[in-house]
């Protein structure tokens, strides 16, 4: 049955060299656990877009229940958590994936680096990486603010004023982000909603595409 | 090697092996999330009480009256007082009557005797749905359903009322 629908499609738009030109590709000796066990290393790459995608999906879902309203974040965070089949479950998910999302990209920072793996020409996707990695940072701090709880209140006070110290700009990057020179408030809660949802998470598939065509391109690097 | 002709070839066996465990992991990670979202289908929905709407029953004449009291909502992290309506009468039988004026159509809002052309007949403006004194629905106009019954009670001489149920399910 599936593979008569899989024809019927095939036949006429012919997708199976799309499918092969991203699945179809060979591994080689050196990065397969199956030859080396060491060659666990490699799959930090793997797993960090794994733990990206539970990230998004978890967070699609969330999303059906959290308000980012001053006066219903909280409240709405602790319907979910107490009343909802499983929200505890997928709150959860979200909330630990994130640590993991972190741990995940560092271990697979530390390969790329002491392996070499980002000499050239692989340098542009050592930079794409680091920029990825910026991102995370900013979900990660946008993020802990939603809940609306003390603990994300007063991180977010402390991350604002963070931002204020860069030279210059710092009064302005702080309201920017905040949505107010002084209040962290209303504005600020709107508005860190839609950078976690929107703007960074759009950034981040942007540069994960890169990352993944520019590895496809130049092939994962040879042995040690 | 054995002699007999393999059912499963290595490539199949490794194949399904891996869709297995692939379909595993992902249904794990999908379940709770699949259940969280379909919660509100499941969720028992909670049985309002019954709420005194002042109206005093000697006060209720077989001319329907609307009236309209508040309850209190839970909607998941929100509570706040909504109101109802209801359209209250006495029947022929010196029964108390009381019809939720949500249309059985499409859920505008009834009146009685609300188009001078139909006396005598609950009417909706919005497809020019009608209905009978005792809320059935007149056949040929846009309803399919008499309009709902409230759950009622007297105590003291005031009318309690409750959630509006389909007619003939009370």
């Amino acid at each position: 049955m599936l593979q008569k629908i899989y024809d019927w499609i095939d036949d006429r738009i012919d997708i199976t060299p799309i499918w092969r030109d991203i699945a179809d590709h060979e591994v080689p000796e050196h990065v397969n656990p199956a030859h080396h066990f060491s060659a666990f290393v490699y799959c930090f790459g793997g797993l960090t877009f794994f733990v990206v995608v539970i990230q998004i999906l978890s967070g699609m879902f969330l999303t059906m229940y959290y308000v980012p309203d001053i006066e219903n974040a909280w409240k709405s965070v602790y319907y979910l958590q107490t009343e909802v089949a499983h929200g505890q479950i997928v709150r959860g998910m979200h909330h630990w994936g994130a640590s993991v999302v972190i741990v995940m990209l560092l271990l697979h920072t530390l390969r790329v680096f002491f392996q070499g793996a980002y000499k050239k020409p692989r340098e542009l996707n050592w930079i794409v990486g680091v920029l990825i990695f910026f991102i995370m940072l900013g979900l990660g701090f946008t993020g802990y603010l939603l809940p609306w709880d003390n603990k994300a209140y007063f991180a977010t006070q402390v991350g604002l004023e963070i931002a204020e110290q860069v030279p210059f700009i710092g009064m302005h990057l702080k309201t920017l982000l905040a949505g107010d020179p002084s209040i962290v408030g209303a504005q600020t809660l709107t508005r860190f909603f839609a950078i976690h949802v929107f703007f960074l998470p759009a950034a981040l598939f942007g540069l994960m595409a890169a990352h993944f065509i520019l590895i496809r391109r130049q092939g994962i690097s040879g042995p040690l | 090697m054995s002699e007999k002709k393999q059912q499963v070839s290595r490539r199949q066996f490794l194949n399904y092996t891996l869709t297995g465990v692939g379909g595993f992991m992902a249904a794990g990670m999908l379940m709770p999330m699949v259940r969280m979202a379909v919660d509100p289908v499941l969720k028992e929905t909670g049985h309002g009480g019954l709420t005194n709407v002042s109206l005093a029953v000697e006060d209720i004449t077989t001319d329907p009256q609307r009236i309209d009291w508040k309850v209190e909502q839970v909607d998941g992290w929100y509570e706040s007082e909504v109101s109802r309506s209801a359209w209250v009468f006495k029947d022929e039988n010196d029964e108390i009557q009381a019809f939720s004026p949500i249309c059985k159509h499409l859920g505008c809002v009834v009146s009685w005797e609300g188009n001078e052309s139909y006396p005598n007949e609950f009417f909706c403006p919005c497809h020019n749905g009608r209905y009978y004194k005792n809320g059935e629905n007149v056949p040929g106009t846009p309803p399919l359903a008499p309009l709902d019954v409230y759950e009622q009670e007297v105590r003291d001489g005031m009318l309690f009322l409750g959630d509006a149920i389909p007619k003939g399910e009370a």
